[in-house]
């Protein structure tokens, strides 16, 4: 317990920083900024406590908007997914996550990629309609929640696949 | 009773799931209507040390544009020098001084968002207030929004918030000049009448209406233009002078006298 506390607290500092500093400021052709932190949520363990699941997120998400002067869109996005993640993990792994000895090493490398790219996905949706919050800007939407989403799910998938959690 | 908390026990998640949004959508619609928040900004302590560092760091990779920038704008500064109109000498002497210029370096830019603040790493202590004009050696940046003591955020003209007063170069027509979202590159002025002759290239300034700008500070070139929907006025896209994306060395504008324009504003709207 104490361990994961520590992984995740500092997990949760260094994706601060890397969204901040090298994330926010990329601007990839023009408006792709893509958001790498909701990795954070993909990581966070299945058998926490869930209403200390959504405070982190809703904190992390606070802390990056204090950075980016977004107010609390930031919060929303990921207080939202993190309220909706065990509905997708239901989705994709089925019934049998809420099985004791579930974990990700007995799930296959496509269920894992669907819940990533689904977490993003609403991720995405959630933070640029409020972002933009007008429904004139409809295309300006889906186009910024279709191209940032691509990104962000290579940049996340990649993370993953660095940074496993199941190697500690 | 049993049964109520039972409920709200079996449910607590969806309430706090829904006691934080409230929260967070309570900040968000307020900031689309009001100023940027007091409280949350990256003008804090702990924002700007953190931007202020790795503006350290990653500044050394720009300076040889950085420097060139500047040097063409000495450049213009000298031939002002050597040139000097007949009424200038008044100008040096203090006391006719209407405007004072205070530099910074910007520490964080952002143009991908509808609304974008900047943070620079002057504050209070340097002199730096709220609703002081921005600008670069090529044109105008935005106004100040909120202070700390060592660093301040600016409302960049790249915000659905912005609304500057401009005017076409050499004439009196002026509009506003807003933003809509679409590329970073261009601005719209609104609100110029019909009846004023146009050409695509024509320059945009700051017009004298604000008391924040001083006059004729370059906005930027006419892109295209046609008329709004009740054909009476142009809608405007402009071409901004300044790259968004490349900004590092701002000047901050601080108008000498602005308390008494506003003093005498409101005096005037009282009586």
């Amino acid at each position: 317990m104490n361990n994961s506390l520590i992984i995740n607290g500092f997990r949760f500092i260094l994706l601060v920083l890397t969204q901040v500093l090298i994330f926010n400021t990329l601007n990839f052709l023009g408006f792709i900024n893509p958001l790498v932190y909701v990795i954070f949520l993909y990581w966070y363990p299945i058998k926490g406590n869930r209403a200390v699941f959504m405070l982190t997120a809703f904190f992390l998400g606070f802390v990056i908007d204090i950075f980016s002067d977004s107010m609390a869109l930031h919060a929303i996005a990921s207080l939202t997914v993190a309220y909706i993640r065990p509905v997708i993990m239901r989705f994709c792994f089925g019934v049998n996550y809420e099985f004791q000895n579930f974990s990700f090493k007995n799930t296959t490398k496509v269920q894992r990629i669907t819940f990533l790219g689904l977490l993003v996905l609403i991720h995405q949706v959630v933070f640029f309609s409020l972002e933009i919050l007008s429904i004139s800007h409809f295309l300006l939407i889906l186009k910024k929640v279709f191209a940032t989403g691509v990104v962000t799910l290579i940049l996340c998938t990649l993370f993953s696949s660095l940074f496993s959690p199941q190697s500690e | 009773m049993q049964r109520i908390i039972n409920f709200i026990l079996s449910y607590r998640n969806a309430f706090l799931y829904g006691f934080l949004m409230v929260i967070s959508l309570a900040l968000t619609i307020r900031t689309h209507s009001y100023h940027q928040s007091k409280f949350f900004n990256s003008s804090k302590w702990i924002m700007g040390n953190v931007y202020g560092s790795a503006a350290n760091i990653s500044s050394y990779f720009g300076l040889r544009q950085e420097n060139n920038r500047l040097v063409e704008e000495n450049e213009q500064l000298r031939k002002l020098l050597f040139n000097p109109s007949k009424e200038s000498v008044q100008e040096k002497d203090s006391i006719f001084k209407d405007y004072e210029v205070i530099t910074a370096n910007l520490i964080k830019n952002s143009f991908s968002s509808p609304r974008n603040y900047l943070t620079i790493d002057k504050g209070k202590i340097h002199g730096i207030e709220q609703d002081m004009g921005v600008i670069t050696t090529k044109g105008i940046l935005g106004i100040v929004e909120n202070t700390s003591s060592k660093f301040a955020t600016v409302q960049s003209v790249l915000n659905t918030k912005s609304n500057i007063n401009a005017k076409i170069k050499n004439t009196n027509y002026f509009g506003s000049l807003i933003w809509d979202v679409q590329d970073y590159n261009v601005v719209q002025l609104v609100d110029i009448p019909r009846l004023v002759p146009l050409v695509v290239g024509d320059t945009i300034v700051t017009g004298a209406m604000s008391s924040i700008f001083p006059e004729n500070i370059p906005i930027g070139v006419i892109r295209k233009y046609d008329l709004n929907a009740s054909r009476s006025f142009y809608n405007i896209d402009v071409e901004l002078f300044n790259d968004m994306a490349n900004v590092k060395n701002v000047y901050l504008i601080k108008n000498m006298n602005k308390e008494e324009i506003k003093e005498l504003e409101a005096r005037t709207t009282d009586e």
